[in-house]
C-alpha cells in the first residue's frame, strides 16, 4: 500500500522532519524530477508537489509567480503525472500531491487517484476540498487506491473540528502558522505559541508539520520544537531562482537548514 | 422543483463552499448568522429606511412607450439605475454593511471589476464610518480612472491588482487573501451572487427588493403582479437573480437570462459562461467556468466590464440547467445598437451591462399583449468613454 511511506515516515523517525514544497514544472517544465531526486539526496524527508494553477487562493506572491511560469512552461496534472512515471525506481521519499479541486475535478477525481496512486504518490493535499463533500463523495475513491488525504488548521480552527480532522486522516495534520497566505514573513509571538501548545497537548493521534512562513534553520527548528517537522515552500521557490543550476540550488539552499 | 438554495448551501448540483480552512471560520460565521440577522425587526427597519432615503427606493417601473412600439410588445423598465450610485449594486452593500456593523466587524473589503461595486461598497463605508479596502485589477484601475477617484473621494484605499491577468477574477482572489490574512476584524463584501454560500443566497436576498417592487408595481399598473417575462443580463448575476427572486416559482413567468457573447460566442472572445463553460469550481463555489481543458480558468471578454466574469452564479447554473431561465448571448455590436436606440428612443442612457438585456428584446419574440419586465441595471454614465470610442470606430469621427 501506497500510504505506508508516510506512515512509515512518522513510525521511524519522531521528530525535525522537513517536508519541502515545490511547484511542479518550475522553474523549467523538466525540472520536477531532477529536484525530488536532489531533495532526496539532500536529505529531505518528505516532498509536496504543487500542481500549479491560475488561480491559487490561499498562496502568496511567490508561489502564485511559480504557478504562473510552470503554467506558461506547460505544465498540466498530465504532464506532471507522465513525468512521476518511473520515479519510484530512484526516490523512495514520501510524495504528496498539492492543488486545488479545479483541475483534479476537469482530470476526473477517480482517474487522478488511480494515475497518481499508480505513479507513486503517497498523499493529496486539496485545500478547497471541504470536508462534507470529502466523507461523502471523495473518501472512499481515496481509500480506494490507498491516498491519504492531509487537512490544514490554523489557530481559528476549532477543538472540536481539530478533533473531527484528527478522526478523518490518517497520515499527518498540517498546521497552518498563523492566518496568512503561503509566504508571509511569520513573526514568533506568545500568541502562536499558545497554539501551538495548545494543540500539541489535545493528545492527537496524527503527527503535526507546521508550515506557512517558514523559511530558514531559525524557523524550522523552532517549528520543530512544537510539532513533529515543518514544511517549507516560499523560501524554496526563491532558492530555485538563484543563478546556479538547480540541482546546485537545492542542494545549497538543503545544506542551510540541516 | 426548487430553484432556491437548500440546508447544504446547494442550487441542484451548484454551489457549496468549496474554501481553505483558512476561510472557515469567517464564512461558517456568516453562515450561521446572516439569516437570523436579516430577520432582525430593527435590522429591516434600518435597512428599509437607508434603502427608501439613502438609495432611493422604490425605483420606478417605468412604462416605455416608444420602445414597446418598436418592438410591438408593452415593455416595462425596472430603473434601478436611478438608484444611487447608479446601479443596483447597492441594494447588496447598504444590507452588508448592516450586517457587517452587527457582526462587529471594523475593517471592509471587496472586490471590483469596472468599479461599481467599489463605489457601491466605499459609499456605504463611508456612511458607516469603516474602514474600506477594495482590490481592482491593475488594468481596470486604468481603463475605469473616474471610479478609482470616486472611490478614493470617498475616504476608501483602492489597490492595484498585479496578480494573474490583472482583472475581476484576479481581484477577488486578491481580496479572499486579504481575508485569509484578517481573519477576525474583517467582512468581505462580495458584489455578486457569486462564491461561497452563504453569498449567493445573501446577495440574492438583498437583491430581491427589485422582484418585490415589481410585482407591487406591476399590480398597481397592469391589475396583475405577474409580467409574461422577465428579462435581466447576467455576469455573475447580482441583478438578474434580485428581478428574478420571487418570480422562480410562478412557471408562467419568463425569465431570460443574457450574456455577454462578445466579439461572437465561437470567436474566443466571448463571456457567454452558460454555453461556454463546464462545470468547476471558482471562487469557493462549484459552478459552470470557462477553463481550459487541463482546468486552469480563462479570461473572458467583453465591451462590458460588468460582465466578464468566467463564471456565473450557482443559482444561475442551476436556472440554466433545468431550463427555468433562457440563456441568450449578446454580441457587443448588437449591445451597442441597443443602447443607442433606448438613448433615441427613451431618453434614457444605459449601462453597456443593461444593453445586453435591451438587445434580448429582438430575440424573444413577445406578443402585443404580453407584458415584458426588463431590468435598467444601471447607467451608462460610467462607460461614456467606451461609448464614444466604440461609435467614433464604427461611424468614423464626427
Amino acid at each position: 500500500m501506497a500510504q505506508n511511506r508516510l506512515t512509515r515516515l512518522f513510525q521511524e523517525k519522531s521528530g525535525n522532519l522537513l517536508n519541502i514544497y515545490f511547484t511542479a514544472g518550475y522553474p523549467k517544465l523538466e525540472d520536477t524530477v531532477t529536484i525530488l531526486e536532489e531533495l532526496e539526496a539532500a536529505g529531505a524527508d518528505l516532498v509536496e508537489i504543487g500542481m500549479p494553477f491560475s488561480d491559487p487562493l490561499a498562496d502568496g506572491p511567490t508561489i502564485q509567480a511559480s504557478n504562473m511560469v510552470a503554467l506558461e512552461n506547460g505544465m498540466s496534472i498530465k504532464t506532471l503525472l507522465q513525468q512521476l512515471e518511473g520515479v519510484r525506481e530512484n526516490v523512495t521519499l514520501p510524495i504528496i500531491l498539492m492543488g486545488y479541486l479545479n483541475p483534479v475535478m476537469q482530470y476526473g477525481f477517480e482517474r487522478f487517484c488511480e494515475d497518481a496512486a499508480r505513479v507513486g504518490v503517497d498523499g493529496l493535499i486539496l485545500p478547497d476540498l471541504p470536508f462534507a463533500e470529502y466523507e461523502e463523495e471523495y473518501k472512499p475513491i481515496l481509500e480506494k487506491h490507498g491516498l491519504s488525504l492531509i487537512f490544514l488548521i490554523t489557530p481559528q480552527t476549532s477543538e472540536a473540528r481539530i478533533r473531527q480532522i484528527d478522526k478523518l486522516t490518517n497520515s499527518f495534520i498540517y498546521m497552518v502558522s498563523s492566518a496568512s497566505t503561503t509566504g508571509s514573513q511569520v513573526q514568533a509571538s506568545d500568541s502562536q505559541q499558545a497554539y501551538f501548545s495548545k494543540v500539541k497537548n489535545l493528545g492527537l493521534k496524527n503527527p503535526l508539520l507546521i508550515g506557512f512562513g517558514i523559511s530558514d534553520k531559525p524557523s524550522f527548528e523552532m517549528a520543530c520544537l512544537s510539532a513533529h517537522g515543518a514544511i517549507i515552500g516560499s523560501a524554496f521557490i526563491k532558492a530555485l531562482q538563484q543563478p546556479e543550476e538547480v540541482r546546485q540550488n537545492v542542494r545549497s539552499f538543503l545544506k542551510t537548514l540541516r | 422543483m426548487e430553484y432556491g438554495v437548500n440546508e447544504r448551501g446547494y442550487y441542484g448540483q451548484f454551489g457549496g463552499a468549496f474554501i481553505p480552512e483558512m476561510l472557515y471560520p469567517n464564512v461558517e460565521e456568516l453562515r450561521e448568522k446572516y439569516l437570523s440577522i436579516m430577520a432582525e425587526p430593527e435590522f429591516q427597519q434600518e435597512l428599509q429606511e437607508l434603502l427608501r432615503d439613502y438609495v432611493g427606493r422604490p425605483t420606478p417601473l417605468y412604462h416605455a412607450k416608444r420602445l414597446s412600439e418598436r418592438y410591438n410588445t408593452k415593455i416595462y423598465l425596472k430603473r434601478e439605475d436611478l438608484n444611487h450610485t447608479g446601479a443596483h449594486k447597492i441594494n447588496n452593500t447598504v444590507g452588508q454593511i448592516l450586517l457587517a456593523k452587527r457582526l462587529g466587524k471594523k475593517r471592509i473589503i471587496a472586490e471590483t471589476g469596472a468599479g461599481q461595486h467599489g463605489v457601491a461598497t466605499a459609499t456605504v463605508c463611508a456612511l458607516a464610518g469603516l474602514e474600506c479596502i477594495v482590490y481592482m485589477g491593475k488594468i481596470d484601475t486604468e481603463r475605469q480612472r473616474p471610479n478609482v477617484e470616486k472611490m478614493r473621494l470617498l475616504g476608501a484605499t483602492v489597490v492595484p491588482v498585479t496578480s494573474g491577468s490583472q482583472t475581476l477574477k484576479d481581484a477577488t482572489n486578491e481580496a479572499i487573501r486579504d481575508w485569509i490574512n484578517h481573519p477576525e476584524d474583517t467582512h468581505y463584501i462580495i458584489g455578486s451572487v457569486v462564491g461561497p454560500h452563504p453569498y449567493p443566497d445573501m446577495v440574492a436576498r438583498f437583491q430581491s427588493v427589485i422582484s418585490e417592487e415589481i410585482r407591487k408595481q406591476l399590480l398597481e399598473k397592469e391589475g396583475r403582479e405577474l409580467p409574461d417575462y422577465v428579462v435581466a443580463c447576467v455576469g455573475g448575476g447580482s441583478n438578474a437573480a434580485g428581478a428574478f427572486y420571487h418570480f422562480l416559482n410562478e412557471p408562467e413567468v419568463k425569465l431570460v437570462a443574457v450574456e455577454a457573447a462578445g466579439l461572437g460566442v465561437d470567436s474566443g472572445h466571448s463571456a457567454a459562461t452558460s454555453v461556454l463553460g463546464k462545470t468547476g469550481i471558482i471562487h469557493g463555489s462549484k459552478t459552470l467556468l470557462m477553463q481550459t481543458e487541463d482546468g486552469q480558468i480563462t479570461e473572458p471578454y467583453s465591451i462590458s466590464a460588468g460582465l466578464d466574469y468566467p463564471g456565473v452564479g450557482p443559482q444561475h447554473a442551476h436556472l440554466a440547467q433545468t431550463g427555468r431561465a433562457r440563456f441568450i448571448a449578446i454580441t457587443d455590436a448588437d449591445a451597442m445598437e441597443a443602447l443607442r436606440e433606448l438613448s433615441r428612443l427613451e431618453g434614457i442612457i444605459p449601462a453597456i451591462e443593461s444593453s445586453h438585456a435591451l438587445a434580448a428584446l429582438k430575440e424573444i419574440n413577445a406578443g402585443p399583449d404580453d407584458v415584458v419586465v426588463l431590468n435598467l441595471s444601471g447607467r451608462g454614465d460610467k462607460d461614456l468613454n467606451t461609448i464614444l470610442t466604440y461609435f467614433e470606430q464604427q461611424d468614423g469621427p464626427k
